[in-house]
């Protein structure tokens, strides 16, 4: 046992917890390709990976900041304000509608690290100040209603084509997790990061840019879910100033339930990748079940299940991390 | 000379800290730096660093004048720091906490396997061969000290200052740093060594810097300073004048025992402690800083774990779990630090003073208003405590006024035993002698006081018998009679003989 654990490289619990959500993560597989008949068609993969590629290039983000300790709360304002940016923008030129809702994105991100850093206000505060700001911005820029976006200029195709048989949005969380894997592991300012999350007065004194790291961090957060928002005005063919509650939400969980530890300093890109398919498996396997017809969930039961699941798992880490902490 | 720094001088707040300090140390030379708590050696060292700016003074390292703004300058510049708490990202692996902000880099990548290598390597010039990929916190505190000297290595460093790096280290572990230092200085890098062992300081250092009352006292090769000497230095203040009140001669072993300390440890830091307090009796505990006292109280009051020797309390044998029962049985621990452990400033005296007290006064869950006034409103007058009313936030109050709450806190839970840890730390003079006149009064009603001093005038004036700590072990148990000055000294200095 302790032989294959090494082979496979596990040196903390972390890591224990992060072999705990792939092989959750196959199992809940396992469990759909048996139980209901179009599971593994290529009709529900294909749309599965469509739909939550949003989601996991949110999740993404959230990871860096929760490594630093930190936490984002308006990626899901952020996100309804760039779907409504990007669909103004889309009329146009298809990459107007890209452009702006990133730095639409941007934008809430600089401020975000603007004001953790240089305010020093607690990110919790800060973000959640900024998450109403930005449902704000939406709803004006909006006109109280969803924009419709262009469908001459191509910018449909950003969320709704294929390519080489797979969704483009698919492809770009992809990259992003390549990208992110880079930079976490392979990068000075991903073990900045991590080392920033395990404490940031220590990393400071040993001569880091700490402000500076965290402004990106924060400015990665907001691109990401600038970059979600821009797919969700593609997709669905409208900037939805009203979307994007809970999204936080669901992005803390998939971090959380790959292992990440929210006090920071401790992370996997990976396994968040893990997380957020595990999570927005459980909702697919869900909704497989209503149509079953034995059980009947609305969507409000589903952000109850999200929230009772990130309790959970919040709780067992809490509880990991304090039994470490006696051992040592 | 690598490093001088010439009448430096700081004030906080109008306050003196440093008084036209200096500080030399020569290429390849150990340099401790000593002095009590508040003599200006952290201070020195933040001015040195750039942590803080200095008022006056100069400062020339290796011949050119510099004026650091912050510590990543003095840092660039050679200067290393290993701080007590070691500074190393727990999590993070040794390897990157030895090249963290300055990691090897190849196509713009880290270049994970020279980081590893040169990592090794550098350890192994310490005789350390650990894997260096495992999270720091895996390690001992001497190995992680041993990693943090390696970054300051790899950071090209002149000179490293050591603050206090033995204090949480076993014998073993000592000698594996004292052989670093030994190997950094073979390589031409000097140590400023900030500690209280008196031992270890002769066996490290080549010389010593003693620093009091923010000036710097005496400069000497550490051979050419007796031990009694160097306490000397470091202590001997003009003794302020405090009237003696102290019981006489042995009146008081005739009284009954409250508290006995037999052979006591726990950890490094309380090795082999032994004293007695008798009721109605002022029980002194002296010893340099790092001699174990504060850690010896917090045994007694099951703050820490007992891991060797007994307890007895009235006689019977008794191992506190926690705090809570400590007070249960009427023992009371006036803490060193009243800022961190004590006052909850925005509360007013009464809450203050009433706190430990709360759960006995309430009545049907309701706080009982007229029994609570009543008692702070006798140890208000009982202890002369000066305040507008009652009702006045506590942090509107002066030092030695505070204190007077917080003891009153303890004295309405009518302790059997109480334990002051720097009673009078922070307090002006006046207020100084009223304390401990209060601490007698109390005494001679019955109570038994352990008073951890560090103001041997303190001691002199009020103990009426002293036991000495010397690296976490009593060396020396001072009767009223023999108790003076010289005698303390002796006992401090000379550790386990």
């Amino acid at each position: 046992m302790n032989a294959l654990l090494k082979a496979l490289a596990l040196r903390s619990p972390g890591d224990m917890a992060r072999l705990g959500v792939i092989l959750a993560l196959f199992g809940l597989i396992l469990f759909g390709a048996l139980r209901y008949d179009n599971f593994l068609s290529q009709y529900n993969i294909l749309s599965f990976l469509r739909y939550n590629s949003m989601f996991a290039l949110i999740a993404l983000g959230m990871a860096f900041v929760i490594m630093t300790g930190g936490i984002d709360l308006s990626v899901g304002g952020t996100a309804a304000m760039a779907s409504v940016i990007a669909a103004l923008l889309s009329p146009h030129h298809w990459a107007a509608g890209l452009v702006g809702g990133i730095a639409a994105g941007l934008a809430v991100g600089a401020l975000n690290g603007f004001i953790v850093t240089a305010m020093r206000i607690q990110p919790f505060i800060a973000t959640l100040a900024t998450m109403l700001a930005a449902y704000g911005t939406a709803l004006l820029l909006a006109g109280n209603q969803s924009v419709s976006v262009s469908y001459d200029s191509g910018f449909t195709a950003i969320g709704q084509d294929d390519f080489l048989g797979f969704p483009i949005p698919a492809w770009i969380a992809l990259l992003a997790y390549v990208a992110g894997w880079l930079v976490l592991e392979r990068l000075p300012i991903g073990r900045h990061v991590l080392a920033i999350g395990d404490g940031e007065a220590t990393a400071a004194l040993m001569g880091l840019k700490v402000r500076r790291t965290l402004i990106a961090v924060y400015l990665g957060s907001g691109a990401l879910a600038g970059l979600a928002g821009v797919i969700l005005a593609s997709q669905f063919g409208a900037g939805q100033p009203t979307e994007g509650v809970g999204w936080e939400l669901f992005a803390i969980a998939s971090v959380v339930v790959g292992g990440t530890l929210l006090t920071g300093g401790s992370g996997s890109i990976g396994a968040t990748l893990a997380g957020a398919l595990l999570l927005a498996m459980v909702f697919n396997i869900l909704n497989f079940e209503n149509g079953l017809g034995w059980i009947s969930l609305s969507a409000y039961w589903q952000s109850v299940i999200r929230g009772g699941f990130l309790l959970i798992v919040v709780v067992l880490q809490a509880r990991l991390m304090s039994r470490r902490e006696e051992k040592a | 000379m690598l490093l001088s720094m010439q009448g430096i001088s700081k004030s906080f707040n109008g306050i003196p800290a440093l008084r036209s300090a200096s500080l030399e140390v020569g290429q390849a030379e150990v340099m401790a730096l000593v002095g009590q708590n508040g003599a200006g050696k952290s201070t020195l060292i933040k001015i040195l660093t750039g942590a803080y700016r200095r008022d006056e003074g100069s400062i020339l390292l290796g011949g050119n004048e510099v004026s650091f703004t912050m510590p990543a300058e003095s840092q660039a510049q050679g200067i290393a720091t290993i701080y007590q708490e070691i500074n190393l990202a727990p999590q993070r692996s040794v390897a990157e906490n030895i090249y963290l902000s300055r990691e090897p880099r190849r196509y713009g990548l880290i270049d994970r396997r020279a980081m590893r290598e040169g990592a090794a390597a550098v350890l192994r010039t310490f005789n350390l061969e650990i894997d260096v990929e495992a999270p720091v916190a895996r390690f001992s505190a001497a190995t992680r000290q041993m990693v943090a000297i390696a970054r300051a290595v790899t950071q090209n460093a002149r000179l490293v200052i050591m603050d206090e790096p033995t204090s949480s280290l076993d014998e073993r572990e000592v000698a594996i740093l004292f052989d670093t230092i030994r190997t950094l200085k073979r390589s031409g890098v000097s140590v400023i060594f900030i500690g209280h062992r008196l031992d270890e300081l002769y066996r490290i250092c080549d010389r010593v810097t003693i620093m009091r009352d923010g000036k710097t006292v005496a400069t000497s090769a550490m051979a050419d300073m007796p031990k009694l000497a160097l306490v000397r230095h470091m202590l001997g203040k003009e003794l302020a004048a405090f009237e003696a009140i102290a019981k006489d001669a042995d009146e008081s072993t005739q009284r009954s025992v409250r508290l006995s300390v037999e052979n006591a440890g726990s950890g490094v830091r309380v090795r082999d402690v032994s004293l007695t307090v008798r009721a109605g009796e002022i029980s002194g505990l002296a010893g340099l800083l790092g001699s174990g006292r504060t850690e010896t109280a917090n045994l007694i009051f099951g703050a820490d774990r007992m891991e060797r020797g007994e307890i007895r309390y009235n006689g019977e044998p008794r191992s506190y779990r926690q705090p809570a029962d400590a007070i249960a049985d009427g023992i009371g621990l006036l803490s060193e630090d009243r800022k961190v452990d004590g006052i909850i400033p925005d509360m007013s005296i009464r809450e203050n003073m009433t706190l430990a007290l709360l759960p006995k006064l309430n009545r049907a869950g309701i706080i009982d208003r007229a029994r609570q006034d009543e008692i702070v409103e006798r140890y208000i007058s009982a202890l002369g405590i000066k305040c507008v009313s009652p009702d006045q936030p506590i942090k509107e109050l002066s030092g030695g006024n505070q204190q007077k709450v917080l003891l009153g806190r303890w004295l309405c839970t009518d302790p059997k035993l109480l334990i002051v840890d720097e009673p009078t730390r922070g307090i002006d003079i006046g207020a100084k002698s009223e304390i401990l006149r209060l601490l007698r009064r109390l005494a001679d009603e019955g109570l038994g006081v352990l008073m951890i001093s560090s103001e041997l005038e303190e001691l002199l004036a009020a103990a009426d018998q002293v036991t000495v700590l010397s690296d976490g072990a009593s060396v020396a148990v001072l009767p009223r009679k023999d108790l003076s000055e010289a005698a303390l000294f002796a006992a401090m200095a000379h550790q386990v003989e």
